[in-house]
């Protein structure tokens, strides 16, 4: 008796599985997730953080910073790979004539290593005015960071508008991030 | 005309997939051999078909011909012919296409080798890799065309990610999927013997050989996509419990569990229902795989344009043929009686051990890939899971594991004495001890060497135990050289494959546990003419060359002349690499090894002073990981060899049985 329910098992998970990836996918076809997961923190001040800074030439970074000017905050990690692909874009798009002078780029180096985290921009280009270590993740959590990389754009008034899952592709700048810094820059 | 051509050929096979799985499944039930042999010609008529379309769509690739839109997507003149050639498998279309070609290559395997297998079995087993080629052939015609034609043909195409043009990532995916399809044969024959309802020693025969392929060449494929992140990706790491990492290794670990098993099977006629459970988990997880990089639901480096109605499909496909499957085990796995009794301290014991931990490390990297995915949905907050979580879940499931597997093949079948296999792994303890003391006094008696010198006992105690393994069975030193000798001819190849396979995991542990613990890193701003020193080599920045052409980038190339205690070591080239076409930078990291480390340079920006970033690691041991690797790859290889699998044996042995028979 006991074998015959032990068989069962594998496809009892099974369907636990499938179960999880059929909701998954129905949230991405209505464009939820998993690049637009609704953060409940949208139109939300961002949380209070105050955090070291990671390299020696660039301030660390506090909430108090965040007043005055539209900010994007790009958490980072350097054992995430689909960081490295967003990285040479995120190098891109702050030189844009669109964007130099209208955007401050905030980096947070989130459990990493802090020699790790510095090779990484020694190698790859620093894009960040600022960046913070948040070496046990507790501002991610703030946040409600969902995994590397994520960003979170925030206007003048210390207000998060949008938030990005996963790493930025050309076409998500293009089409998201520039018209939204259009309009909050105005 | 060649890209219809290739269309065309893909849509026959897709016929001919549906009459092979059809004809033969109806034929084995009725026991109609006329039906049963439609199997064969149509395995050898797929692959010649999905052959064609793989052609035409190489042909297309290397002629640079823009008016198909993949080759628009992914290619460019300027392109090296290799990339041009492995841009075919560098993209979701491509790569599906390799995908059912390289199945429907080990189905004409089985239609070709197959001669000495149960008729019944065989059909069997094509059918339902057919079913497997119907839904893939119809995932690629209906969501995922290769062939799609533009019109108006561009001038030129988008380029191939800078990231993918590399030697090794030009043969990484064909080694994985040999791997990751190769699997698809243990399932085939799994499912073809719970329709049959029985499973023997015959049955664990046919399907270890073609296990043991694929992991070989799952081994090989991911070792290779290993190095290529530790050269590329530019800061001297090799695996980074990436989704997509994870899932090449979830069918990796299931796979090698199932290697396992099925000796148990062949030997011992028993631990049936498991083996054939982790035949269907080995797929799986490789179809899950195809399914988490493809549908978007994980994001990754690797993940290919998402796009859901893909994952909707993929998704369909991953319940018909594994739900399918998994309620056929629920059906019929009842009645897998097992024959061999035995005691938990026994051969058997030890391979059940492993087999337990293997499956438990595989539901470990599965629930961490998919942990976010369902914290979200639970609503337990969103969470992230790195590499901290693996490395603290995974390495205490190794550690019981390596340490058994030193011992277990010592224990013989149904009891095994332990005091016994203990007693003559003494001089391998002893060893061990050696290894422990000694790497602990040499590295200094801090915390962090401790572990590293348990890392390093750890391999040393199973390199040893391997060792002891073969010279117990060949009685060396303890009888006659002569005896010793006769003996090593007739221990069978596959006893070598395990030696040469184990000894090479611990090589593999030697290298982790190497490049965990004594890593040296510097980063400096280095102006030419300056010197930096890094565990005792001491590197001077010769020169550095800007606006070197290369075939499709430009070419920032450093000269270091590293020299250790004033004399010359090596040369240094490290370059960073712009590409034309997409514009992305990549590095490329100069290597020197000496085995027992790499010395690994690495040049980054110009500081705009005439300085430049460079970053210079001693990575100690990080070349036995690959060493180790293609060892256990060699391992599996030999036993491979052995004459119980070699296609037709038996065949041969019934011939000259009759052939003798006849002489009388």
């Amino acid at each position: 008796m006991l074998r015959r329910w032990s068989t069962l098992l594998p496809l009892a998970v099974f369907a636990v599985l499938v179960a999880f990836f059929a909701w998954r996918l129905v949230l991405i076809t209505r464009g939820d997730a998993p690049n637009m997961i609704p953060s409940v923190m949208i139109d939300k001040p961002a949380p209070g953080f105050d955090l070291p800074p990671l390299v020696l030439d660039r301030p660390g970074t506090v909430t108090a910073d965040l007043a005055g000017q539209v900010t994007l905050i790009n958490f980072f990690s350097s054992w995430c790979i689909p960081c490295r692909a967003e990285h040479p874009l995120l190098v891109d798009l702050m030189v844009q004539p669109a964007v130099k002078g209208k955007l401050r780029l905030v980096g947070i180096d989130y459990k990493d290593k802090p020699e790790d985290g510095r090779g990484w921009l020694s190698r790859l280009g620093n894009p960040y005015q600022a960046i913070g270590m948040d070496r046990d993740g507790r501002v991610g959590i703030d946040f409600g960071v969902y995994g590397v990389p994520e960003s979170y754009l925030i206007d003048r008034t210390g207000h998060i508008r949008y938030k990005q899952v996963g790493p930025f592709t050309a076409d998500d700048i293009r089409s998201k991030l520039l018209p939204l810094l259009a309009e909050l820059s105005k | 005309m060649i890209a219809e051509l290739g269309q065309f050929a893909l849509i026959v096979s897709l016929f001919v997939a549906l009459v092979q799985a059809v004809i033969p499944m109806v034929g084995a039930t009725r026991g109609d051999r006329a039906w049963m042999d439609v199997a064969q010609p149509a395995a050898l008529a797929q692959f010649a078909l999905i052959a064609t379309a793989f052609g035409a769509l190489m042909t297309c690739y290397v002629t640079s011909d823009f008016s198909v839109l993949n080759v628009v997507q992914n290619s460019h003149t300027d392109k090296p012919m290799l990339y041009k050639i492995s841009g075919v498998w560098g993209n979701h279309e491509g790569s599906m296409l390799l995908w059912v070609l390289i199945l429907s290559l080990y189905g004409m395997a089985v239609s070709i080798f197959g001669g000495n297998l149960p008729p019944g079995l065989r059909a069997r087993a094509l059918s339902v890799q057919a079913m497997i080629s119907c839904g893939f052939l119809l995932f690629i015609l209906f969501t995922s065309n290769p062939f799609t034609r533009v019109d108006p043909a561009p001038l030129n195409g988008d380029g191939l990610n800078p990231l993918l043009q590399d030697p090794g990532l030009a043969f990484h995916p064909p080694f994985l999927y040999l791997g990751y399809v190769g699997f698809s044969m243990a399932f085939s024959f799994a499912i073809a013997a719970l329709i049959e309802g029985r499973v023997d020693a015959a049955w664990a025969r046919w399907v270890r050989p073609w296990t043991l392929v694929a992991w070989c060449a799952l081994t090989l494929g991911i070792a290779m996509g290993s190095w290529w992140a530790y050269y590329t990706l530019g800061w001297g790491g090799w695996w980074y419990w990436d989704p997509v990492e994870n899932a090449s290794f979830m069918p990796w670990l299931a796979g090698t569990a199932l290697l396992h098993s099925s000796i148990v099977v062949e030997k011992r006629d028993t631990l049936k229902a498991w083996t054939i459970l982790l035949a269907i988990v080995t797929f799986s997880l490789s179809l899950l795989g195809t399914f988490l990089v493809r549908s978007g639901v994980l994001t990754s480096v690797h993940s290919f344009a998402a796009d859901p109605s893909r994952g909707v499909f993929v998704l369909g496909l991953l319940v018909l043929v594994v739900g399918g499957s998994l309620i056929l085990f629920a059906i019929r796995g009842p009645g897998l009686k097992g024959g061999g009794l035995f005691t938990p301290l026994s051969r058997e014991g030890s391979l059940l051990l492993n087999n337990v931990l293997m499956s438990t490390a595989a539901g470990t990297v599965l629930l961490g890939t998919l942990y976010p995915l369902f914290a979200d949905a639970l609503d337990l907050g969103k969470v992230s899971v790195g590499a901290p979580f693996f490395n603290a879940v995974f390495i205490p499931l190794m550690v019981p594991m390596v340490m058994t597997m030193a011992i277990g093949p010592l224990m013989s079948w149904k009891r095994g004495d332990l005091a016994g296999a203990l007693g003559r792994l003494k001089a391998a303890f002893g060893l061990t001890l050696l290894v422990l003391i000694g790497t602990w006094l040499v590295a200094g008696g801090s915390a962090g060497p401790l572990w590293a010198a348990g890392g390093l006992a750890l391999a040393a105690w199973l390199f040893c135990g391997a060792l002891t393994e073969w010279a117990e069975r060949v009685r060396l030193f303890r009888g006659p050289l002569s005896e010793t000798v006769e003996r090593m001819i007739r221990l069978p190849r596959s006893a070598y494959g395990m030696t040469v396979a184990h000894a090479g995991v611990a090589i593999v542990i030697a290298g982790i546990t190497g490049s965990a613990a004594w890593t040296v890193e510097k980063i400096q701003v280095m102006h030419v003419g300056d010197v930096a020193s890094v565990a005792g080599y001491d590197l001077r920045l010769e020169g550095v060359e800007d606006g070197i052409p290369g075939p499709n980038y430009m070419i920032l190339r450093a000269h270091f002349v590293a020299s250790k205690a004033g004399h010359l070591v090596t040369d240094l080239y490290p370059e960073k690499r712009m590409y034309r076409q997409p514009p992305r930078p990549t590095t490329d990291a100069a290597i020197h090894t000496n085995l027992l480390g790499d010395l690994y340079a690495v040049v980054g920006d110009a500081d705009g002073t005439g300085g430049y970033v460079t970053r210079l690691y001693f990575n100690p041991l990080v070349p036995w990981i690959f060493i180790g690797s293609v060892t256990m790859v060699i391992g599996g290889l030999v036993s491979l060899t052995d004459r119980r699998y070699r296609v037709g044996a038996p065949l041969r042995t019934a011939r000259a049985a009759a052939a003798a028979k006849g002489r009388v």
